[in-house]
């Protein structure tokens, strides 16, 4: 057996090896700093009523979600459904976080369209157009989501599109489990 | 019942697969006759019972039975029926059916011209295919069965995507999977001669057709999609190094290297190993690619996790096919010594040359292909790695494979000298040389250092093919096909750099806004938009608006381009009236209504366009003239007897029963 004849297996063990550590590391169990914490402050415009604000304070008391999402975001669209399902199912108010979308140079009123046309699933919608509200967040990607309890802390963060079965055995039992925490 | 039919005929196709996987390359080593003689009609079997299951899949799509969940999920019954039926292969679990389906149609085809092949290696290539086939039937019934019901039957379908509802759409993903597929057979071929621990001439013979042909499928393919994208997607782009896109360049490039060192194997017996090295990348990339695109990884890693069954199952199969293949390449690769020995100066050493090329190209796509997936999977970010960075990098190799490509034509066989070479290709090379200076001077007006290497690189490869033909000495009408189909391909591949070297850099584009009545002018062009009149189609509505094109105070053409609203739940889509001509295309696109009667219109004038599409015709007319040489039919006759003397010096111990097989 000759050495160099295996160098196609030795490149392919190591390529193969990446992308298993990368698969199995799943990226959503990534804790974020802001878990257990207070959900960082925003007060933001609302999407429909401008002149409106919502701000994180307003939701205290209530067992919550933020989403972010945009236009231009392909995975928000396919994550689109399973949170309108989840929205329904538990009541839950979700409010959607336009990140740097609505009124920017390159997307203008995408945002009104791809709602329309997708149909709102959200309790309230605010407009983050320069993306500041996101960096408090310590957003890392769009579509984000977090859940936070009636205190108002940060409970959980999923990163990416949420799937129909994370929403069944992460989220739901997550939303029931925190509406029976004292607020 | 219908559909029970078809998920029952599946599963004897997979069944007949395992036995045809088995037991004709056991038999290769054990010598038993009845068990080799099982591959070709385990192979016939195998494509009968998925054709049945295919046809099952159709009927449920012709008769809109939307019981079964995956046409429930595809297709409605306003559909018009052709699309219906294309509806079958327009997501994940119908294409895998189709896959299987001609996988298995490759393996009847490599049974039935299979006359000069011995039995033995004949058993071990439909075994290897075989095997294929198993661990294709299995994803499809273990996480994607396309005949599952569903016991709520909704009173209408979904709608099939509106950007697939489209011919070119109907015949592209087909096309291309006989590519993907095709490479199967190279790829077998290869295990087959690795198993046995012998590849000659008479190997490279057998193997040299089958992989052309699967590459004029893939060639054809990717102009196809390329061409749908450019009419269908309104930006009047060819090419958008999408990754779906890069997932079928991958395997065109190394099975354009694949074809080349098949070449030298066959005339040389040299470049053995690399041969065998590229089929088996060739049908990696091929699998990757199909998977890629498939499972959907491509928008977001997170797709993956969403089924994490077929993720896995993806990736376990990918190892096991890549991995044991390369295993086999380490333990068998040095018993397939090259003999045939060659000079700096060689046409060998020029197609060496090509084929590391072709090989970095393919690395360059792979890379910019997963490299966001790798980011993204490590939870670093979402990064696109866009056209800068492919342009940057393919557009030089491509130079400097082009300038070879040229003199390879001219370089003889194992030694050459340089002043012999030049001699035969100082004019040509001149008059490329001359070409590139005086015909944009002349064309354009202008003098772009972009312009003269593209001009330069597509007269150079067509000018020396040409000359090629006319110095050889012979009649052009006594040369062999297959030099006709390399000359061919070769000017064709000249057409597509030609094409794409224009288009990219003097098209030009504009956004306006037009009220009725009013016009603009591009290029020389007079664009005047004569009202927009709301029709009905089949399974839309659409805006319809009436462009006419005057050129120097003639009309040219009226061309009409559509908005088109599949109804709820889809985006609307654009199809663009365009005007096709051999040296521009023009191309107007439909966008929003602006108030009263006034539109916004998308422009473009895009010169040689076409190039780019009819140089791939040629390229895979060239192909398929290679592939059906008269040498491979008369030398297949011939093999046979070479072939007896082969299999007696691989088989240690001389099998009676065997010898008899072959004789």
């Amino acid at each position: 057996m000759n050495m160099k004849f295996t160098i196609p297996l030795i490149v392919f063990a190591a390529l193969a090896g990446l992308m298993l550590f990368g698969l199995t590391n799943d990226p959503k169990l990534i804790p974020s700093p802001f878990i257990g914490k207070p959900a960082p402050q925003f007060t933001l415009p609302r999407l429909y009523k401008p002149e409106e604000t919502v701000s994180v304070s307003d939701m205290k008391g209530k067992v919550w979600m933020l989403n972010l999402w945009a236009s231009w975001c392909v995975s928000c669209r396919a994550e689109h459904k399973v949170v309108t399902r989840l929205s329904k199912k538990e009541k839950i108010p979700v409010i959607g976080l336009n990140y740097k979308d609505f009124g920017t140079e390159e997307y203008g009123n995408e945002a009104l369209k791809w709602l329309e046309v997708l149909g709102n699933p959200y309790y309230a919608v605010v407009v983050d157009k320069d993306g500041m509200a996101g960096i408090d967040w310590g957003v890392v990607g769009v579509p984000e989501t977090f859940v936070m309890d009636k205190k108002g802390i940060v409970r959980y963060k999923f990163t990416g599109p949420i799937y129909q079965k994370a929403a069944d055995e992460i989220l739901s039992p997550l939303i029931e489990k925190l509406r029976k925490e004292e607020g | 019942m219908i559909p029970e039919i078809g998920h029952f005929a599946l599963i004897l196709a997979l069944s007949v697969a395992v036995v045809q996987g088995i037991f004709p390359l056991w038999g290769s080593f054990n010598g038993k006759l009845a068990w080799t003689s099982m591959a070709k009609p385990g192979a016939y079997a195998q494509l009968f019972f998925l054709f049945i299951s295919f046809l099952c899949l159709l009927y449920a799509f012709i008769v809109n039975d939307f019981s079964v969940k995956y046409v429930a999920n595809n297709s409605n019954s306003q559909m018009p029926a052709a699309f219906r039926a294309s509806a079958l292969w327009g997501a994940h679990e119908g294409s895998l059916l189709l896959w299987a389906l001609i996988l298995s149609g490759w393996g009847s085809a490599v049974a039935f011209f299979s006359k000069g092949i011995p039995s033995i290696m004949l058993a071990r290539v439909l075994s290897v295919m075989g095997l294929i086939g198993v661990g294709f039937m299995l994803f499809l019934l273990m996480t994607s069965n396309p005949f599952e019901r569903l016991l709520q039957i909704p009173l209408q379908g979904r709608q099939l995507n509106p950007l697939l509802q489209d011919i070119g759409l109907i015949i592209h993903p087909p096309l291309l999977y006989m590519g993907y597929v095709g490479m199967s057979v190279a790829f077998s071929f290869s295990m087959a001669a690795m198993i046995g621990g012998k590849l000659d001439a008479a190997w490279a013979r057998w193997a040299r057709p089958w992989t052309n042909i699967a590459w004029v499928c893939l060639t054809l393919g990717i102009a196809l999609g390329s061409w749908w994208a450019y009419y269908e997607l309104g930006w009047g782009g060819w090419w958008f190094w999408d990754p779906v896109e890069n997932a079928s360049l991958m395997p065109w490039i190394i099975g354009t290297a694949l074809i080349h060192s098949l070449a030298v194997t066959e005339k040389r017996s040299s470049f053995k190993v690399w041969t065998i090295l590229l089929a088996i990348l060739a049908f990696s990339l091929s699998l990757l690619g199909t998977f890629l695109v498939r499972s959907g990884v491509l928008t977001s890693v997170h797709s993956f996790a969403s089924d994490p069954a077929r993720g896995l199952f993806i990736l376990v199969f990918l190892l096991v096919v890549i991995g044991s293949s390369l295993l086999l390449f380490a333990f068998r690769a040095h018993k397939l010594r090259s003999t045939g020995s060659f000079s700096l100066v060689s046409r060998e050493s020029g197609l060496l040359v090509n084929n590391v090329i072709l090989l970095v190209m393919a690395a360059t796509v792979l890379l910019g292909t997963l490299y966001p997936l790798i980011i993204d999977a490590l939870s670093l970010g979402k990064i696109s790695v866009g056209p800068p960075y492919f342009n940057a990098i393919m557009v030089p190799l491509a130079l400097v494979l082009f300038s070879v490509m040229g003199f390879g034509f001219f370089v003889r066989w194992k030694k050459d000298s340089m002043s012999r070479v030049l001699k035969r290709v100082w004019f040509p090379l001149t008059l490329s040389l001359v070409s590139a200076f005086v015909l944009p001077m002349l064309l354009a007006q202008d003098l772009k250092i972009m312009t003269i290497l593209g001009v330069f690189a597509s007269s150079w490869i067509a000018l020396a093919a040409l000359m090629w033909v006319l110095s050889s000495g012979r009649s052009p009408f006594k040369l062999p096909l297959a030099s006709w189909g390399s000359v061919v391909a070769h000017i064709g591949m000249a057409m597509t750099v030609a094409g794409i070297t224009v288009v990219s850099l003097y098209d030009s584009e504009k956004d306006v806004r037009l009220e009725k009545g009013q016009s603009y002018e591009l290029a020389g062009y007079k664009y005047t938009f004569n009202g927009v009149e709301a029709i009905q189609g089949a399974n839309y509505k659409a805006h319809r608006a009436t462009m006419d094109i005057s050129h120097n105070g003639k009309t040219v053409t009226t061309v009409h381009p559509e908005k088109r609203d599949y109804g709820p739940g889809s985006m609307p889509m654009t199809e663009a009236g365009i005007d096709a001509g051999f040296t521009r295309d023009l191309f107007v696109a439909l966008g929003e209504p602006l108030g009263g009667d006034a539109w916004s219109f998308r422009l473009y004038h895009k010169p040689f366009v076409r190039w780019i599409w009819l140089g791939a015709v040629l390229m895979g007319l060239g192909g398929l003239m290679a592939a059906l040489d008269k040498r491979y039919r008369r030398v297949r006759r011939r093999s046979l007897e070479v072939a007896q003397d082969d299999e007696k010096q691989t088989t240690n111990k001389p099998n009676p029963k065997l010898s008899g097989a072959i004789a």
